[in-house]
């Protein structure tokens, strides 16, 4: 019982610090051929995310590893279950993977255009469809004793959708406001301006989905039953407003904090709604995938826990030693006289 | 076709192409950590060139292998969901141990390899490479005890209608699963020591960079000699490992039909599954199958008319890879002995008929590797857990046959874009050969500062 709560508390914040470190990659690949306008701002854009993206996706790896082994039911029912959504998110994940590598390869302009669009696919296309995906398991899924009975279309309802453009908008002014505080100059002053123009979109959008999800989703219950627990949402309307805030004040590097902290508690009010469940069954809840019953056993859960609290510090520990090797800001001078760049 | 046999054929192009990135990756990681020694050690800037030059190669492999890896994982929820419910308690844990332990390391410094040139000292950044070395070889060792297990299970109980753990350490140290790490990750060195030795071979023929390629090419030879030798050394372990845990498997992998005291072993064999017999049998060595599978000539070894038909794996495919493998493996002991001699008097270039061998021999050990996991896994048939769940009871129950034809079309697709280009860009690379300009490099890493 303990050590499903534990798993359940880790899970959720796995997904969040996802989240939070893919969100701003994510968020300026899909504006690097809005904010970069020749190749060499096209590359800033690229170069300010390009020595910790990879270390970024690997929380999502991880995420669905502690899934498969603290909730393996779960793991299967869901990656069978949206079967198609998880296909096109690998997808693009591939080809987003391979093309900065592949990007710089040729001076070719042809082949330079052609991988921007995949960084830009590849970068909104995930961003969109984790949202969806995550919308439809807040308001859960069609299964019952009998499986599943929906389809990529039954996943692009309302809510869904909402949820989807909700994710996209908080990764964009997210990757904007990082551009904004990574790069110097035009790409840095456009990106401020987009952060600026696009937090209102993303305010309005953030209202909606907290109203359509007291309709739409039983996430309020836990919320209702715990009054307490609303400092977590509270936390994530505050963090927005800072946003504001401090990019009105041009204070960047703050409204991109704030950022941090948006992505992490709106995540971590969803999770908190779900709880007990991981994916409830919107037909019968007695179908409902809970961490009660389809977690792994006790023993495992324990094994896990102990490499989780040995590894996952150290792990933070060396990621932030990355981000403060890589913490200067990324001019023209360090993409045309460096020969390692992407 | 059904939803099980697409999700098997899905598994296998998924699994064979990531595999044709990953030895590369295990290989080359430590070749070029150990240039980048050396240029530390030296300050010989003709090993920074190396460094260089062999570094951008293997980043053009390494992000095609990190890609395509997290089909696997996926896959096993997508369309092995029963697998993934029966067996999640046990087969999860070294997945997601993998990923916190090691892939986060490597992911995390191969970032800080290429970005840290001009940032941090040179011993900090020689420091990145070995760790992403180390790390790529530690996420090895957890998938292949994870797949081990598959082999071999162990430390497990079955309750609650399912597979539980119920001893970690049984699973971390399962014999199987250790044995087949260290055959793999010495294949690894192999098929990355065939790359080296190859594209040297090609500058040495053209007569440039003579002193870079020649000490790339010694100390691939060296690497890949120990290295090939040693596939043979534990991959004799493993095959005895195999008769001892998977009968069913030993035994198509010989072709013996027969339960048999003192086994022969027949140079030259073919199977003919449709009259449980073989078609050819010729040349036969006495007792030396028992002798290999069990250390005794007089040792009895299970037919495979011992088994139920329903419980034998395929035997053509199975055999053909073997003897394949076989043939190959000694094939590389004989080339890297050649190389290595030849590269230790320093004859390489008056040598030039090898050399352009050892250019066509690039693709041998990656023939290799792929047979091999034929064998280890078409083997292990009809079984996904050998003895505990029969592949036929682990795919999705939710996923139809039209889902999975849809996804299999699509990573043939995207699969085969992937290849070409990765392909033309390291025909490319390799061919031009390294950079002669350091200067961007050199200015600012001769100061740096940690």
């Amino acid at each position: 019982m303990l050590f499903q709560i534990i798993w359940f508390v880790l899970w959720g914040i796995l997904w969040a610090v996802y989240f939070m470190l893919d969100g701003f990659d994510l968020g300026a690949g899909i504006l690097q051929r809005f904010v970069g306008r020749n190749d060499t701002e096209r590359r800033m854009v690229i170069n300010t995310f390009g020595p910790v993206w990879d270390g970024n996706e690997v929380w999502l790896i991880t995420a669905g590893g502690a899934t498969f082994a603290a909730f393996p039911t779960t793991y299967a029912l869901m990656f069978s279950y949206l079967y198609t959504p998880l296909l096109i998110i690998l997808f693009a994940l591939i080809l987003r993977g391979v093309s900065f590598e592949f990007r710089g390869k040729s001076e070719s302009r042809s082949w330079r255009n052609l991988w921007d669009i995949a960084i830009f696919l590849g970068s909104f296309v995930p961003t969109l469809l984790f949202g969806v995906a995550f919308g439809n398991i807040f308001q859960g899924l069609p299964m019952d004793g009998a499986g599943y009975h929906g389809d990529l279309f039954y996943l692009l309802n309302p809510y869904g959708l909402l949820t989807g453009l909700f994710f996209v908008l908080m990764f964009l002014v997210h990757g904007a406001l990082w551009l904004t505080i990574r790069t110097d100059g035009l790409v840095s002053e456009r990106a401020a301006r987009t952060s600026e123009a696009l937090w209102g979109a993303l305010f309005i959008v953030a209202a909606a989905f907290l109203a359509y999800t007291y309709f739409a989703t039983n996430l309020y219950v836990n919320y209702l039953r715990h009054l307490f627990l609303f400092v977590i949402p509270l936390t994530a309307v505050a963090a927005l407003l800072g946003m504001r805030f401090f990019i009105t004040k041009e204070r960047y590097l703050a409204a991109f904090w704030s950022s941090c902290v948006t992505i992490l508690t709106v995540t971590l009010t969803g999770v908190t709604g779900l709880y007990p469940n991981l994916i409830p069954s919107n037909i019968d809840s007695a179908y409902s995938l809970t961490i009660f019953n389809s977690s792994s056993s006790a023993y495992t859960l324990k094994i896990m826990t102990v490499v989780a609290l040995i590894f996952v510090p150290i792990v933070i520990a060396y990621q932030i030693w990355t981000y403060s090797t890589f913490r200067h800001k990324i001019r023209e001078s360090d993409v045309s006289e460096s020969g390692e760049a992407y | 076709m059904d939803a099980v046999i697409l999700s098997r054929l899905q598994f296998a192009v998924t699994t064979m192409f990531h595999f044709i990135f990953v030895p590369i990756t295990l290989g080359l990681s430590l070749l070029v950590a150990w240039m980048e020694t050396r240029y530390v050690r030296t300050g010989n800037e003709m090993y920074l060139r190396m460094t260089k030059f062999w570094g951008k190669l293997f980043l053009i492999n390494f992000a095609i292998g990190i890609v395509t890896g997290i089909t696997l994982e996926f896959q096993f929820g997508m369309n092995w969901a029963e697998y993934s419910k029966y067996v999640g308690d046990i087969f999860g844990a070294p997945l997601a141990i993998e990923a916190t332990v090691a892939f986060f390391l490597e992911s995390t410094f191969i970032g800080f390899w290429i970005f840290g040139w001009n940032r941090v000292s040179k011993k900090v950044h020689a420091l990145s490479i070995w760790l992403v070395a180390i790390a790529s070889n530690l996420s090895a060792l957890w998938i292949l005890l994870a797949n081990g297990w598959m082999q071999h299970p162990v430390g497990y109980v079955l309750r609650n209608n399912r597979a539980e753990m119920a001893d970690f350490l049984a699973v971390a140290t399962n014999p199987y699963g250790l044995l087949k790490f260290f055959h793999t990750i010495f294949a690894a060195y192999v098929v990355a020591s065939f790359f080296v030795i190859g594209v040297s071979a090609y500058h040495i023929l053209k007569n440039k960079n003579l002193a870079l390629f020649k000490s790339s090419f010694r100390m691939a030879a060296t690497f890949g000699l120990v290295s090939s030798i040693m596939v043979f050394v534990v991959g004799d372990f493993h095959a005895a490992e195999v008769a001892k845990t998977q009968p069913t498997k030993f035994a198509a992998m010989e072709s013996l039909w027969d339960t048999t005291k003192g086994a022969p072993y027949y140079l030259i064999e073919f199977p003919d599954p449709g009259h449980e017999r073989n078609l050819v049998q010729q040349i036969e060595i006495p007792k030396m199958l028992s002798y290999l599978a069990f250390g005794s000539g007089d040792a009895e070894i299970a037919g495979l008319k011992a088994f139920a038909p329903a419980d034998r794996p395929p035997v053509i495919a199975t055999f053909l890879s073997f003897r394949t493998m076989l043939a190959l493996g000694l094939l590389f002991v004989l080339l890297t002995l050649i190389a290595f001699v030849i590269a230790l008097r320093d004859r390489t270039q008056d040598n030039p008929f090898f050399l352009r061998l050892m250019i066509c021999a690039i693709p041998l050990p990656f023939l290799a590797t792929q047979v091999g996991w034929i064998v280890a896994e078409v083997g292990r048939q009809p079984w996904i857990v050998y003895g505990v769940l029969r592949t036929s009871d682990a795919a999705s129950k939710s996923v139809t046959a039209s889902q999975v034809l849809g996804s299999l079309i699509g990573f043939v697709l995207l699969y085969g874009l992937l290849a070409v280009t990765d392909i033309y860009l390291l025909a490319h690379y390799a061919r031009k050969g390294p950079e002669e300009d350091l200067s961007s490099i050199l200015k600012t890493s001769t100061g740096g500062e940690a």
